[in-house]
């Protein structure tokens, strides 16, 4: 029997075990939108588009599943880049269908036209225009295949309004062979030996891992290994939640707001071994002086990824865990190079050791609420195991310096592009995964008034997601760039005109709360964390708290501002 | 450093602008690029000459390669190949010159494909060096138009490229 276009999107969904969707509509998604009025697929409709795709992005960070999204033709299209941009950078796999115009007016300027295909190009991993129905299943089947394989990264397909109407046979293939993409998985043996020779001759190890850590699930073997060997790790920002937050062996995230110790390790060591992480110009600071001491193993399952900044000594293309399991299998039969390794190290160990001591995260206790102080409570009182996302500037490096994660896929931010916004959204979609765990987006003042519309969506579906706003009245990151690099000359950057966010909450029908004191923060978080509705906590913090320590744009990552 | 280098890509609409929109969004030098489909009408050639060091050359291969419709990348720096362009020039034609013009793209073997009372457009093909040589000689005539393909490549002998290899052979890092 024939098939609508609609029905056949339908029908794939469900192929690929997708049970929730969120979604936007608008007159190019009618076909599609009303087919759905019979479906079991959970839709969340949001309130603007680029809720919908951060949202779809949450989901997937949080649950590691493909995060599917639909909105419309045009502006619905456009409104979703910004949440697309932020997926690519950060190599989150995503299906992101755009209605478009029926194909006979495609390129006539029609009504809602905009070339999305076109216009997401350089921040799709892959894309799609549909101008028949005939292939529709099977681009839906590839678009999920290259979404979740290799290097993760969002899929945009286009379907415009008459193949959605359209009638077809709905024949789902059971494979996908595309001759033009073959990523690799398994690590080069002889690459591998290489880099466990080197291995054992250093003295000075470090491991740097980033986001691939947590895609390809290898932090169990991540874990053993440094155990095994007693190995220091660092962490990106993305990589963080991949070692546990409170391991011995943790040096805390490395770059611009590393911790001292991670930095110092980085700048001492004789061997940087890098998984799973690009060499981001945030973590490595002045490149010329990145590990210049060290050798650097890099593996990573994009060979794009390897040397593009930092030319490496041993690469190794392919996936982390496997990779990684590799190395562990050489030490676990090896007992000749690996036998005393650890205690061959114990120097290093020592640095690493004394470095953490004399010179831990801190922050200054006097005066005004600090925001590092919230972020201490906040991980204490769920003991850091909450489902955390953040907004982007402050906000996100204290949370990444202050919570200890624990388990992968539960710290969720914008790490490559740095999307204000992201966070609440990106919230109500790990809440939606988990609808029993508790997720906790940490915001600015500024951030959370960039999405503060999907307050209505999270009260809609019952998502008590708990937004806890570090007020202080500013854009804080900017302002911080501005103190240190500008004379204080704060333009632009004073937040003097923002909502009552106890009322806006309120008004959405959110729970609000607000805190002012130190010996509040306890008493209303435990609060907070017990009910179970959409809340707004707006906290007042002191306005002018800056995040340390701070390396700045430009400089080697020995050269630390610290508080 | 120039690098002359083949991309076989799936013949599928919007390629073209995958191929040319990596290089301008990351910044990348293309000299010249010529494309059309190949023996296999499910693939075109792509012929792109690019510049830049060791490096940047690496990113350009490798980037490439990423693209989901590429299918083949290789960069003719270390194999032996052949290479060839053609060239358009319509040139001013006077009584005086018409001779010479002649002689001219006879000695290269080129071929005069279209006249006016003022002007000869002359098909000149050859390797860099020849189509240089070739304007210059030409150029105190008087050129009143020109027009380039960019150079096209194929590996000498009996090699011939292959199609298999697009997954990076697991350890090395291209």
């Amino acid at each position: 029997m024939k098939k609508t276009g609609a029905q056949i999107f339908i029908e794939a969904l469900k192929m690929e075990h997708i049970d929730t969707l969120f979604c936007y509509p608008g007159g190019a998604t009618l076909n599609i939108t009303d087919a759905l009025s019979s479906s079991d697929i959970e839709q969340i409709v949001v309130r603007h588009e680029q809720g919908a795709v951060h949202a779809s992005d949450g989901y997937a960070r949080a649950s590691g599943r493909v995060g599917v999204s639909l909105v419309t033709s045009g502006p619905g299209a456009t409104n979703a880049v910004t949440g697309i941009a932020t997926a690519y950078m950060d190599s989150i796999p995503l299906v992101i269908f755009t209605c478009q115009v029926p194909t006979m007016l495609i390129g006539n300027d029609a009504f809602q036209e905009a070339d999305i295909v076109g216009i997401t190009r350089p921040c799709t991993k892959h894309s799609y225009l549909v101008k028949d129905v005939k292939d529709l299943s099977r681009i839906i089947k590839e678009a999920f295949y290259i979404a979740k394989s290799g290097r993760p990264g969002p899929v945009l397909v286009d379907i415009p309004k008459d193949v959605s109407a359209a009638l077809g046979e709905f024949k789902y293939p059971d494979k996908v062979n595309i001759r033009s993409y073959q990523p690799t998985y398994v690590g080069h043996v002889g690459q591998i030996k290489k880099a466990m020779k080197l291995l054992a001759s250093s003295k000075k190890p470090v491991f740097y891992t980033g986001g691939g850590i947590i895609s390809s699930g290898a932090s169990n073997e991540l874990i053993k290994l440094a155990e095994r060997l007693s190995i220091p790790v660092t962490n990106t920002l993305m990589g963080l939640g991949g070692f546990p937050g409170n391991h011995p062996l943790f040096l805390g995230m490395l770059g611009m707001h590393g911790t001292y110790a991670a930095n110092m390790a980085i700048t001492e060591a004789d061997l940087i071994i890098a998984v799973g992480a690009r060499f981001d110009d945030r973590a490595t600071g002045k490149v010329d002086e990145f590990g210049h001491l060290a050798k650097i193993i890099h593996i990573d399952i994009d060979p794009t990824s390897i040397s593009k900044n930092i030319k490496v000594d041993i690469p190794i293309v392919g996936d982390s865990k496997n990779v990684l399991k590799k190395m562990l299998d050489i030490v676990l039969e090896d007992k000749e190079d690996f036998g005393n390794y650890s205690s061959r190290i114990a120097q290093w160990h020592h640095d690493t050791e004394k470095w953490k001591m004399d010179f831990p995260l801190t922050y200054g206790r006097s005066g005004l609420l600090k925001p590092q102080y919230v972020i201490e409570r906040v991980c204490e009182l769920t003991k850091g195991k909450a489902i955390v996302t953040t907004e982007v500037g402050q906000n996100q490096m204290w949370t990444a310096q202050f919570y200890k994660f624990q388990k992968p896929r539960t710290f969720i931010t914008s790490g490559g592009l740095g999307t204000m916004g992201f966070g609440f959204p990106a919230g109500i979609g790990a809440q939606v995964a988990f609808p029993d765990a508790l997720v906790i987006d940490i915001a600015g003042d500024g951030s959370i008034q960039m999405n503060i519309q999907e307050l209505a969506t999270a009260v809609q579906y019952n998502l008590p997601v708990k937004v806890i706003i570090l007020n202080n009245r500013f854009l804080g990151m900017v302002r911080q760039w501005q103190e240190l690099f500008y004379e204080k000359r704060y333009t632009w950057t004073h937040m003097n005109h923002a909502p009552d966010f106890v009322k806006v909450a309120e008004a959405y029908g959110a729970a609000g709360y607000r805190i002012e004191r130190e010996d509040e923060v306890d008493k209303v978080l435990k609060e907070v964390f017990k009910n179970k509705r959409p809340t707004f906590v707006d906290v007042m913090v002191d306005p002018e708290e800056s995040v340390y320590p701070m390396v700045p744009a430009g400089a080697p990552l020995r050269e630390m501002l610290l508080v | 450093m120039r690098h002359t280098i083949s991309v076989l890509v799936e013949n599928e609409f919007g390629v073209l602008s995958r191929v040319a929109g990596l290089f301008s969004g990351r910044g990348f030098n293309i000299e010249s690029l010529c494309v059309a489909e190949s023996l296999d009408p499910t693939i075109s050639t792509m012929t792109i000459v690019t510049s830049g060091n060791d490096a940047i050359i690496e990113q350009v291969l490798k980037q490439l390669n990423k693209l989901i419709n590429v299918i083949k990348v290789v960069d003719f720096k270390d194999v032996d190949y052949v290479s060839r362009e053609m060239v358009l020039v319509k040139v001013n034609a006077e009584e005086r010159t018409r001779e010479e013009i002649l002689r001219m793209t006879e000695i290269f073997r080129g071929k005069v494909i279209d006249v006016s009372p003022k002007t000869y457009t002359v098909m000149i093909t050859g390797d860099e060096g020849k189509i240089s040589a070739f304007l210059t000689l030409i150029k105190p005539l008087g050129i009143k138009e020109l027009v380039r393909t960019g150079p096209i490549a194929m590996m000498r002998g009996d090699k011939t490229i292959k199609m298999r290899e697009k997954h990076s052979k697991g350890g090395e890092d291209g």
